[in-house]
């Protein structure tokens, strides 16, 4: 189970030395009350690529996503251990402030979760409660460049009033990731942000995606191996709360060094 | 807005001073409206301590009485010719002081005295009878004796009394059980519950022999057996505003149909508990379809499949699994009712009676009825009678309320 | 009693015989289905045919006997021994019955001792005719249900039948409670409004009803303008009382759903329920005796010398905290029932718990808030004995909540409780402010109940 020693038997060759990771996680463990649903998982990402986490449906990789903003703090029985640091800050500690790190680290949900309030409130959210604009004019030009920014802007430009629940599926999900780069975090972890969209929504997404890598480090969770192969450059596979592999996306899918990894991507199980 | 705007705006720099000062004051701002909810929540706390408290200091000394002592001479002729009354008198002048200390009714002992030994008679005893109202709160430390004698409440005559009596080793204290097994009285040391209570168990006896069946059967007609059509959404509409129409139109539709049209008897426990079983229906029904609804429709199915009637797998299976989630909201309803005064005000169950009522056409009262009337006294010593009727009150209400409780518990653990 | 119990008896007994036939509908060893029925619908359906006439015929003696009977002792006295009024009717006859039961050893009104036998004669043979046609009813029911039973009869149908009509009339019980308050209230409403204009109730400005004018005075008791107890009603429920309930509701609620821990919800929320569960007549009292003062001495010390005893604000707080649980548990249906989801994207978003609760959470959950505090409005305006023993009967259009003032409520108890004299203006005009008071808190829920069932969909 622990074949992993991360970094040291990481191969060189799979994760190139020259990048500075903006996140680094070391030796994660996570309980849900006396259950363990993360063992020993050690990991880096940057801003350069897409990071991509999959697996089979319960191995993990959502809790794993949730220690980066700390969101499992509003689950009770939740508890956290290990190191997992922001630009070499460590974000576990109980004094981190987690409205600044959230600021920094967005998020987006599985389900498509707008506020129930116009598209122009729900943008300009995230940089009222933290201050990002300095005038109305200001606000404006943030909803507006984050609308752009999410390829949002053409389809609901004469509709800012309306609530943001009255857009499509895919055009919510997307309202929900131009939500997360109005406040222009550095981090952005997405869950499973296309399982509850159609193809066409989904194709939508994985090109902002796209778009969006260099300027935020990406982290995608997917139970969608074309998917992870699509837009990601580095792909980790979880298992039973582990991490079993991690190297180049490419690497991960033509050429795992882990039988159980191959096992899943040639899909024996999963 | 202008398209023109840059996409891409500059980093921002979280060390910013601006920005953590904003977020110092984001935390303080967090702090204060976490602080405003506990205190909300205290405050409702502090209230119903405050209220309790009060309460309770002013009726705990209900449960007690002052006596004296006073000697009394069974002579044979008083109590041949059932004079106790005046026995009582001539043996209450004899005491060491001036004015009434004894309560009106104290020759009553003195008949129960003989009754219960009547070789009393003839002999010469000390006996500890009912002291007068205000002599009981002076004892018990009602006044405050610095304030000047017209604001206290209290004549100097009667503390003059008192003191007499203490002095004289003649005063003590007792458990008061006539205030348990009497009834209504003029008098305050000699009111009790006992009419008022037995009189709110016969109402409720009434209204839960109506409303039970009645909530329950209502309760499986729309659950389980109704169209969905207007005539439903009717009923469905009209149990939901009945829950929330004020009590005290319950009361006026008690005058107008049962006194005023049907001609039933006035002050009644019969018309009462009419009246607060329509008032209760609607807290059954609601609390029935929703024990009804939660059995799993797995149950159904099975009776159904094998070979039950609708009806059958209704009373056969699904009742007994919705009984525990159906008797909890009865049993609250029950609270609500034995709790309730104004529509009972209206079909005139304030009568004063003297004595326990006679059935369920006589006239009666009922407990939270007595409180108000005894509150309503104008009476010093009925502001303790009537906490002290409060606490029993609250007493039976906190033992339903628990039963409910347990029984609830009961029901999820095994669900 | 007696009776109850014969009938009873023999309607068990028509029940066993019932059984008993439909078993012997069955040869031995007869295969399934011969029969239709099992004996013991059989049974019932003779027992439901017998006891249910009878059971009627028992009730309707049981609910009305007493004034039948009574109505015939009076008109069975001689002239000058009668009562003269219907009030004094009553009080003789409960003397009758007392003297009759042996409550009274003695009677007080030497008439009534002529009207006991006359009395104690009637209520025998009107007993004794009742059983007997009960029993008569009974068994002709009993006897006609058995001749019909063979065994294709479909007596479990039947029986199930009666059932279904049980639960049909059971729940139809709510419709005719409606329809009972509606019909008395606007019944006894128009006879008052045949006495006073209804513009005059609606918009009078002068409330005395206890004070005759003037003898020969259309309506001769007094005035009727009501608006000055639409004030008092409005000022002390729907105004004083919100401004405490809906500030401590909504808080509480809000630290109950966000902010404590399960342990610590565990501890406070009985609190509420407590003070839900309190009747009105103790927070009446607390109100009259503790609060009541205390606010008269605040008004003193604030410089109003001619603060009443009996203020509206001293009402209006003690209500305001009996409907806090009210308000609270409402605001937490509704917070509870905003999705997860939106919450968690708030958080993530980087907002604090409060502006998550002020900025997302209480407007989503707003409809569901507004819906409650509607009802609670409903049940404050509604409410009775706190403003009875705590608020005074002053009717008077006033701001100054250190003042007396009067609501429909407190009215409606005073005008009906002590010396009544039906038909007259005073105590009919109580169910004209019974209507009002019943078709706005009727206007509130039905619309509050939409509103909030509306939201809960919205989120379902």
């Amino acid at each position: 189970m622990n074949a992993i020693n991360f970094p040291a038997n990481q191969p060189p060759d799979r994760i190139s030395a020259s990048i500075v990771p903006k996140m680094t996680a070391r030796n994660i463990d996570v309980f849900y009350g006396a259950k363990q649903a993360i063992r020993n998982v050690s990991i880096d990402f940057s801003r350069e690529h897409v990071t991509a986490f999959i697996g089979p449906s319960g191995c993990g990789k959502s809790t794993i996503l949730r220690c980066f903003n700390r969101m499992n703090d509003t689950i009770e029985g939740a508890r956290v251990t290990g190191e997992i640091r922001l630009d070499g800050v460590d974000i576990t500690s109980p004094a981190l402030d987690v409205v600044q790190l959230r600021a920094r680290v967005g998020m987006v949900f599985q389900k498509p979760n707008p506020f129930p309030k116009s598209i122009y409130e729900n943008i300009a959210y995230g940089p009222r409660i933290h201050g990002l604009a300095a005038s109305r004019a200001d606000l404006d030009g943030v909803v507006e460049s984050a609308l752009r920014r999410a390829g949002l802007w053409d389809e609901v430009k004469d509709r800012l009033k309306d609530s943001g629940t009255t857009l499509s599926g895919g055009q919510q999900q997307r309202l929900c990731i131009a939500r997360a780069i109005a406040v222009d975090p550095e981090v952005i972890l997405m869950d499973e942000p296309c399982s509850a969209l159609d193809p066409v929504a989904t194709a939508k997404i994985e090109e902002l995606i796209d778009d969006l890598r260099g300027r935020y480090a990406i982290v995608i969770v997917t139970h969608n191996m074309q998917q992870a192969a699509r837009v990601s450059q580095r792909t980790a596979f979880f298992h039973n709360g582990a991490m079993v592999e991690y190297g180049e996306t490419s690497m991960i899918f033509t050429n795992p060094v882990q039988a159980r990894t191959k096992d899943y991507i040639t899909g024996r199980y999963g | 807005m202008s398209p023109a705007r840059p996409l891409l705006r500059e980093p921002t720099d979280w060390s910013a001073a601006a920005l953590r000062v904003r977020l110092a004051r984001r935390h303080r701002s967090e702090r204060l409206f976490r602080l405003a909810g506990l205190g909300a929540l205290l405050l409702a706390g502090l209230f119903l301590a405050f209220l309790l408290f009060t309460i309770i200091r002013d009726g705990a000394s209900g449960f007690r009485h002052s006596e004296v002592a006073v000697t009394v001479t069974f002579d044979p002729q008083s109590v041949r010719s059932g004079d106790y009354v005046g026995l009582m008198q001539r043996s209450a002048r004899a005491l060491p002081v001036a004015g009434d200390v004894v309560s009106e009714g104290a020759w009553v002992a003195l008949r129960e005295a003989v009754a219960a030994d009547p070789a009393l008679v003839g002999q010469t005893r000390t006996m500890w009878v009912p002291a007068r109202s205000s002599i009981d709160l002076l004892a018990k430390g009602k006044f405050d004796l610095a304030q000047p004698a017209l604001s206290r409440g209290v004549s100097d005559a009667d503390v003059a009394a008192w003191r007499a009596l203490a002095a004289a080793g003649r005063l003590r204290q007792g458990f008061n059980l006539d205030f348990l097994t009497g009834s209504a009285s003029t008098s305050p040391e000699l009111a009790g519950i006992w009419g008022a209570a037995l009189g709110s168990l016969l109402t409720l006896a009434i209204t839960i022999a109506i409303a039970f069946p009645v909530g329950v059967f209502a309760a499986i007609y729309l659950q389980e057996f109704a169209p969905r059509n207007r005539w439903t959404d009717l009923i469905e509409v009209s149990i939901n505003n009945l829950a929330a129409v004020p009590s005290i139109i319950f009361g006026l539709l008690g005058l107008a149909v049962f006194l005023n049209f049907a001609g039933l008897p006035r002050s009644a426990p019969l018309v009462g508990g009419l009246t607060l079983a329509l008032m209760t229906l609607p807290v059954i029904v609601i609390a029935a379809r929703a024990a009804i609804g939660a059995v799993s429709p797995g149950v159904r199915d099975a009776a159904l499949a094998v070979g039950a009637s609708r009806l059958q797998t209704v009373f056969d299976h699904v009742l007994p699994q919705a009984l525990p989630g159906i008797l909890t909201g009865t049993i609250i309803g029950m609270a609500r009712a034995l709790g309730e005064t104004a529509p009972l005000l209206l079909i005139g169950m304030r009568a004063f009676v003297a004595d326990v009522p006679h059935g369920l056409a006589a006239p009666a009262t009922v407990l939270p009825v007595q409180i108000f009337l005894w509150s309503d006294d104008a009476q010093r010593g009925f502001i303790e009678k009537t906490s002290a009727a409060i606490i029993v009150l609250l007493l039976v209400l906190v033992l339903l309320n628990s039963l409910a409780i347990v029984l609830r518990n009961h029901f999820e653990r095994r669900a | 009693m007696l009776a109850l119990a014969v009938i009873l008896l023999l309607g068990g007994l028509a029940f066993l015989i019932g059984r008993w036939r439909g078993a012997a509908l069955a040869p031995a060893g007869g295969r399934i289905g011969a029969v239709h029925s099992r004996p013991v619908y059989h049974g019932a359906y003779v027992a439901l045919l017998a006891l249910a006439p009878a059971l009627l015929v028992l009730a309707a003696w049981g609910l009305f006997g007493g004034a039948v009977i009574d109505e015939r002792v009076l008109s069975a006295l001689p002239t000058d021994a009668r009562p003269l009024t219907p009030l004094d009717s009553g009080a003789f006859m409960n003397e009758v019955h007392g003297l009759a039961n042996g409550d009274f050893a003695a009677a007080f009104n030497p008439d009534t001792a002529r009207a006991v036998p006359i009395y104690q004669q009637m209520r025998r043979e009107g007993d004794l005719a009742t059983l007997l046609l009960a029993v008569a009813l009974l068994l002709a029911g009993g006897l006609w249900a058995i001749s019909q039973l063979k065994p294709a009869f479909r007596a479990r149908n039947r029986v199930e039948a009666a059932v279904w009509l049980a639960l049909l009339l059971a729940s139809i019980v709510a419709i005719l409670t409606t329809f009972g308050i509606l019909l008395s209230l606007v019944f006894e409403s128009l006879r008052f409004f045949e006495l006073v204009p209804l513009s005059d109730f609606l918009f009078g400005l002068k409330w005395s009803p206890q004070t005759a004018l003037r003898a020969d005075q259309v309506g001769a008791s007094g005035a009727f303008g009501a608006l000055p107890l639409f004030w008092g009603t409005i000022f002390i429920g729907a105004i004083i009382a919100m401004l405490v309930a809906i500030p401590l509701g909504l808080m509480a609620a809000i630290y109950l759903t966000q902010y404590a821990r399960p342990r610590v919800r565990r501890v406070l929320k009985p609190v509420l329920e407590l003070l839900a569960g309190i009747p009105t007549v103790v927070y009446g009292f607390f109100a009259a005796l503790t609060v009541a003062p205390a606010v008269r001495q605040l008004g003193v010390a604030l410089g109003y010398a001619d603060a009443s005893a009996e203020s509206a604000l001293a009402a209006g707080l003690v209500m305001g905290v009996m409907i806090i649980p009210f308000v609270s548990s409402m605001a937490d249906d509704a917070l509870m029932a905003v999705p997860d989801a939106v919450r968690d994207g708030s958080y993530a978003m980087g907002a604090t718990r409060s502006e998550t609760v002020r900025m997302v959470l209480v407007p989503a959950a707003l409809p569901g808030i507004v819906g409650g505090v509607l009802l609670a409005i409903s049940r404050a305006i509604g409410e009775t004995m706190i403003v009875v023993m705590a608020a005074g009967m002053a009717a008077r259009l006033t701001l100054n909540p250190f003042d007396s003032v009067t609501t429909v409520t407190t009215q409606i108890v005073a005008l009906l409780t002590g010396d009544q004299e039906f038909d007259s203006a005073k105590t009919l005009s109580a169910f004209a402010l019974g209507l009002v008071l019943f078709v706005i808190t009727f206007l509130l829920n039905i619309y509050a109940l939409r509103v909030v069932k509306t939201y809960r969909e919205a989120y379902e």
